[in-house]
């Protein structure tokens, strides 16, 4: 193999300590996590053990107080708790915020739109939204329509698309399962899985679902309580105690 | 609406305009017409912070009285031409829309509704106690001698005020219609999903703040020569808030033309009232107004219209 000498194309994100909580009330108790190119980590934890908080972190919605941030980018750092939320989108970092989130009164292809705002998604828009479309025929069929008259399937599909509208390297998708039918769950989930494989995305998923998050996951971590108790691949997931514990009930 | 439609309109309302100065002598439907123009301006303007952003301004009455009293600080202290006074007032209001915008970045909903009501009482409270600009007293504008070729000095202000109407509604229909405007309208919608796909939410805020305070501005601007007299009363007049608020509510936020429907309606209504019936009368046509196009057509008219073309009850 012939020996590359520019920059190393590669992505990774690494969280270090990090502290962050709402006034009074913490919700993250140094917290780390890593994630290289490439890879699914999936972040598993039931109701209000802060792993939205940490997406949100990441983000720079939620403001650490202490601790790290950084992606590396192609060999260049960046401190993510200084950068805000829109230049962290601008890095090639998009979210699917937690219940969609989606902007109701505007139409389908308004949304999606609205997922290209930064100047430099604008030069793939056409490119980006005839993808989406392809990706999402459902979304084409209702281009015209409102946002908030979808079903909560298609208004998920949306949340992914409108987030792959901005050509993120880097895709966080939080709770891609709530209030969604079983079957949904599972399409969503392989969705995701085909759109990483497509984009060559690397993805960072927050979700309660065990069996269906590891089925696309490369490596996850258990959160609870704001603090990290596991971290290991599927397989070693899989047998743990603490999922047992936690997950399944049977502990 | 096409583009050619809407320029070919907005002309062809000016050229009426313009026209009906060398047919209409009474002055008394210049000075209705100026009324009526003035509340569609301050409904265009409340409107882009108000329905495209979807933050509630209590506090227009402010703005409109920043407009008047710096005519009535500049010509007094400088002299200085309308035009320019419309200028100065435009930047003034723009300003302190932008002051505003920062200042309540974190207030959301009834807060930021609270707080902008706030800015008004005590603008309010600063001019009152400003001798130069005359005070709780007030003070006399002379109107000026030169008034182009027009038959009367309110002929002119009509025009004026005409042209500046038209501009709202075209900056008004281009923020709409544009990238910017749909970034308003994720704001509106969703803030913090507008933020998490790369909308600049701060800066299209203050975007929206300032072009709001501008456009109110410039409405006050031309007020003292209207009145000739001019109070805290009379330029923070709560009618002037409430108006602008009740006209986009009755003709529909989420587009451009709603503003103007709702103004040209309500307007037009109470200048109606006024002599009809009496003045004291139009305070509780808004009223009545206001709580039947929230029960019947929460959309208002545009939203209505919409409707009733898709043919869907809902």
């Amino acid at each position: 193999m012939p020996a590359y000498s520019g920059p190393t194309l590669a992505l990774s994100l690494s969280i270090r300590e990090v502290e962050a909580g709402y006034d009074a009330v913490r919700a993250l108790h140094g917290v780390s996590l890593d994630i290289a190119q490439g890879e699914t980590v999936v972040l598993l934890g039931t109701n209000g053990n802060g792993k939205s908080t940490l997406l949100k972190c990441v983000m720079g919605i939620v403001r650490p107080t202490s601790g790290s941030v950084a992606l590396d980018l192609d060999g260049v750092a960046h401190d993510l708790t200084r950068l805000s939320t829109e230049e962290i989108v601008s890095l090639g970092v998009a979210m699917v915020p937690e219940g969609r989130r989606l902007f109701p009164r505007l139409t389908v292809e308004e949304n999606l739109l609205l997922g290209a705002f930064r100047p430099q998604a604008r030069a793939d828009i056409r490119k980006n939204l005839a993808f989406c479309y392809e990706t999402f025929k459902v979304l084409k069929e209702r281009r015209r329509q409102l946002a908030g008259l979808m079903s909560g399937g298609q208004q998920q599909m949306l949340a992914i698309a409108r987030a792959l509208m901005s050509s993120p390297r880097l895709l966080l998708v939080d709770e891609p399962s709530v209030g969604l039918s079983p079957l949904l769950v599972s399409n969503t989930i392989s969705m995701i899985k085909k759109l990483k494989d497509l984009y060559g995305l690397t993805v960072l998923m927050a979700e309660q679902n065990f069996h269906q998050a590891i089925r696309i996951a490369d490596r996850g971590y258990i959160i609870v309580h704001g603090e990290i108790v596991f971290v290991g691949d599927v397989a070693a997931l899989e047998q743990n105690e603490l999922v047992k514990n936690y997950y399944l009930g049977t502990g | 609406m096409k583009s050619t439609v809407f320029w070919g309109a907005l002309a062809t309302i000016f050229a009426a305009g313009l026209a009906l100065t060398g047919v209409v002598q009474n002055e008394y439907y210049y000075n209705a017409l100026y009324l009526i123009l003035q509340g569609t301006l301050m409904a265009v303007a409340w409107n882009v912070l108000g329905g495209f952003t979807g933050y509630v301004n209590f506090g227009s009455a402010g703005f409109f009285a920043l407009g008047a009293y710096t005519t009535v600080a500049l010509n007094k202290a400088l002299g200085l031409p309308l035009p320019l006074l419309i200028l100065v007032a435009g930047v003034v209001g723009g300003l302190v829309g932008v002051g505003l915008g920062y200042l309540t970045l974190r207030l959301k909903g009834v807060y930021f509704a609270i707080a902008t009501l706030a800015m008004s009482i005590v603008i309010e409270t600063l001019v009152v106690n400003w001798s130069y600009v005359g005070g709780a007293k007030g003070s006399y504008m002379l109107t000026p001698d030169t008034h182009l070729w027009f038959d009367s000095y309110i002929q002119m202000l009509f025009v004026v005020m005409l042209l500046l109407t038209l501009a709202a509604v075209a900056i008004s229909r281009m923020l709409n219609s544009s990238r910017l405007g749909r970034g308003l309208s994720a704001i509106r919608d969703d803030e913090v999903a507008a933020e998490c796909a790369g909308v600049p939410t701060l800066r299209l805020k203050l975007v929206s703040t300032s072009v709001m305070g501008a456009m109110m501005g410039v409405a006050g601007a031309p007020f003292p020569y209207f009145v000739t007299f001019v109070d805290p009363l009379s330029a923070f007049n709560l009618f002037i808030a409430v108006n602008a608020i009740a006209m986009p509510m009755i003709g529909g936020t989420a587009h451009w033309i709603g503003p103007v429907i709702g103004a040209l309606l309500l307007g037009t209504t109470q200048e109606i009232v006024k002599v009809t019936i009496s003045s004291e009368m139009n305070v509780l046509i808004v009223g009545v107004m206001l709580v039947a196009f929230i029960t019947l057509a929460p959309q208002g008219i545009v939203g209505l219209a919409r409707k009733l073309r898709r043919g869907r009850p809902k």
